[in-house]
């Protein structure tokens, strides 16, 4: 068990790419934490810099109090779970599991033990420990690639999306199973992905990374509820968040010819004249079909079916706005609606740098713990 | 129907036939026809040259002589000459050291240490490598023998100048070594290609796995690498065994001397054919190499079938 610490990690790719810029980070003992973006973020390099597979330019990495960032790979006591697993096809399930404990000359006897015993954890039993990994299912593979890095017991473990090549259902139920494991293993895990639900689910903070730079260091419901910046307002939510541009005006704002209340925490922050971003997620705003004054109005356009409920596009001047409602009301296509935005969810940015106006402790909602699942 | 027996326009069926066997009966009259023509080919320049050595191997059959004009039947008697004579001992035994130090420790060892250290190589760079090693590839062998001749020459031989007009006589003092040296060198090429196309093939996971559990770079060639291409290897042994095997070129440098340090038997066959004129006795060793190449090719597949 260990922290993790980056003290101004960078890492210049030749051609003059900085996929890691300057970058500080500290990881609590025993922590989940999620590195998340896009692809081409930084946030798989990071991870491989931590690894030791990757040379950082600048920076320092502590492990434990140690700095780890001159070590090989191999004395930095950590595991790393790839995408495809890398599982060792002339190797059977319990060769490759226990292959960490042959390179540290751990007994031929004990090193079937632990595979068995690690192996029986993760529902790797019985026949299939003498079985080649070509003989297994994905999942089967994933728990194999799992129980590798569990049977040497390392202080961290790095994860570089090891759930992308599962089908969805068995993407669900691993993520499940992972959340569980590490809770009980109390390791301390690095995980990297580009899925925002993923990171959501699993994560006790995450990180929202663009162009080697971190957007954002939060829990995972104060960067669904709060996002920092309209970058991390976009990346985060399974339905896009609504970015608005907006003048405001009188206490208000115009939007797209229409009046809308600004929330009363940000009043007195902005200027009369000032342009700002509104931002409405789908699912905090309500739609009605009766007029609603100090509401957005406009036909619908488009109906979407989500299961619980619809996802709505509503025209509004010459914005496309998205909002949800449940599956006993929802309007007809063309319908003419009006959008009253929750004023306690609705965010505002500087239109100029992105940037959340309002930020700090006074934020006036109580957190709770969002289930990406049902996003 | 599928769509191939469609195209093949078939003659009425007599009504009382099942459909099927008539379809089936067809395709594989098709199919016959569609491989007759290389059959053909591979008789007439594969399989009856190989009987016909057999054969010929069985009697006295001499380019010159009362044999030349009715070769008499003999039986084993050219096999039983063969085992009894030294130089053929010494033949194949030369043989011997030259496959294994020119194929398997020089163009595959060799070959496979150069594909492992350039793996790394990209863009550019790697792109001049393979035109460089693709071009000493392609250099007709008889061009390269004597690019070998001109190096190692006695008195004006580019060693020899580069070392200071030392007028070591190479071709004469290490005649076995200095053919094995020029096969390692026309050969290493095939097999370093292959390697590093083979070590392409081998995701970086699996080694940067090796790596985070501490491996050592001979561990993780030990364990991962060298199973997981093993394949490729054998392939790539077979192949230049056999070519090696076979090969006749360092005739072209050394004739087989000095004193038959370097008669493979390629070029012993050669001698007692061609220039001896027992075109019987040639079969015959002729019979005895095919039988040597049979051999490797055989356990070469249960090598590879065993661990697969």
């Amino acid at each position: 068990m260990a922290d993790l610490e980056i003290r101004g990690l960078t890492r210049v790719f030749p051609g003059g790419v900085r996929a890691l810029d300057n970058l500080d980070l500290h990881i609590r003992d025993g922590e989940f934490f999620a590195l998340l973006g896009p692809s081409g973020c930084g946030k798989t390099t990071l991870l491989r810099s931590i690894a030791g597979l990757e040379r950082p330019d600048a920076g320092q990495i502590l492990i434990g109090g140690r700095d780890v960032t001159r070590l090989p790979p191999g004395a930095r006591d950590l595991a790393m779970v790839f995408q495809d697993y890398a599982l060792y096809p002339h190797m059977t399930v319990a060769e490759n599991i226990a292959y960490p404990l042959k390179i540290r000359r751990v007994g031929r006897k004990d090193r079937r033990q632990t595979a068995e015993s690690v192996g029986a954890s993760l529902q790797i039993k019985g026949g299939m420990l003498d079985r080649r990994p070509g003989q297994l299912s994905g999942g089967q593979q994933q728990r194999v690639a799992l129980a590798r890095a569990i049977a040497y017991r390392p202080r961290v473990f790095l994860f570089d999306e090891p759930l992308s090549n599962l089908d969805a259902r068995l993407r669900l139920e691993a993520r499940t199973f992972l959340k569980q494991l590490q809770r009980d293993l109390g390791v301390t895990t690095v995980y990297v992905t580009h899925d925002q639900a993923e990171a959501l689910a699993l994560a006790d903070r995450m990180a929202v990374m663009e162009r080697g730079h971190i957007r954002q260091l939060d829990t995972p419901s104060n960067c669904f509820l709060r996002p920092a910046n309209t970058f991390v307002a976009s990346f985060i939510g399974s339905t896009p968040m609504n970015l608005l541009s907006a003048t405001v005006r009188d206490g208000g704002c115009d939007v797209a010819g229409q009046r809308l209340a600004l929330p009363e925490i940000v009043r007195g922050q902005v200027q009369s004249g000032e342009a700002v971003v509104l931002g409405m997620r789908p699912e905090y705003a309500d739609v009605s079909l009766v007029e609603v004054p100090e509401g957005l109005s406009g036909p619908v356009r488009v109906l979407e079916n989500l299961g619980v409920d619809s996802l709505v596009t509503i025209e509004i001047g010459d914005l496309r706005v998205q909002a949800t409602t449940p599956e006993d009301c929802v309007p007809a296509l063309g319908d003419r609606v009006w959008l009253v935005p929750d004023q306690r969810r609705l965010l505002v940015y500087r239109a100029d740098d992105g940037e959340r106006i309002a930020v700090g402790p006074a934020a006036p909602f109580a957190e709770t713990t969002v289930d990406a699942g049902s996003l | 129907m599928s769509p191939r027996e469609a195209e093949t326009p078939a003659p009425p069926l007599p009504a009382s036939a099942p459909p099927e066997a008539g379809a089936t009966a067809l395709r594989t009259r098709g199919a016959v026809a569609f491989i007759a023509p290389a059959l053909a080919l591979v008789a007439v320049f594969l399989i009856f040259p190989a009987l016909w050595t057999l054969y010929l191997g069985l009697t006295d059959y001499r380019l010159t002589g009362i044999q030349a004009a009715n070769p008499q039947f003999i039986g084993l008697d050219n096999y039983a000459a063969a085992l009894g004579d030294p130089r053929f001992g010494n033949s194949l035994w030369v043989t011997l050291v030259y496959v294994f130090g020119s194929a398997v420790i020089g163009q595959l060892g060799l070959g496979f240490t150069l594909a492992w250290i350039f793996r790394g190589w990209r863009g550019a760079s790697r792109t001049v490598l393979e035109i460089l090693v693709i071009v000493a590839w392609i250099i007709p062998s008889s061009v390269v023998a004597f690019l070998w001749i001109a190096f190692l020459d006695t008195h004006d031989g580019t060693l020899n100048a580069v070392l200071g007009n030392a007028d070591v006589p190479w071709l004469f003092s290490w005649p076995l070594l200095s053919i094995i040296v020029f096969n390692t060198w026309r050969g290493t090429a095939f097999s370093m290609l292959l390697c590093g196309g083979a070590l392409s093939t081998l995701p970086p996971s699996h080694l940067e796995t090796a790596r985070l559990a501490g491996a050592s770079s001979w561990q993780q060639l030990r364990d991962i690498v060298l199973p997981s291409i093993r394949g490729h290897l054998l392939t790539n042994l077979l192949l230049i065994s056999l070519w090696t095997f076979n090969d006749f070129s360092p005739y072209l440098i050394t004739a087989g001397g000095p004193n038959f340090g370097t008669e493979t038997l390629p070029i012993y066959i050669f001698r007692n054919a061609l220039t001896n004129f027992q075109l019987g006795y040639g079969a015959a060793i002729s019979a005895i190499l095919l039988v040597i190449n049979l051999v490797i090719a055989l356990v070469y597949l249960r090598v590879l079938r065993k661990r697969n």
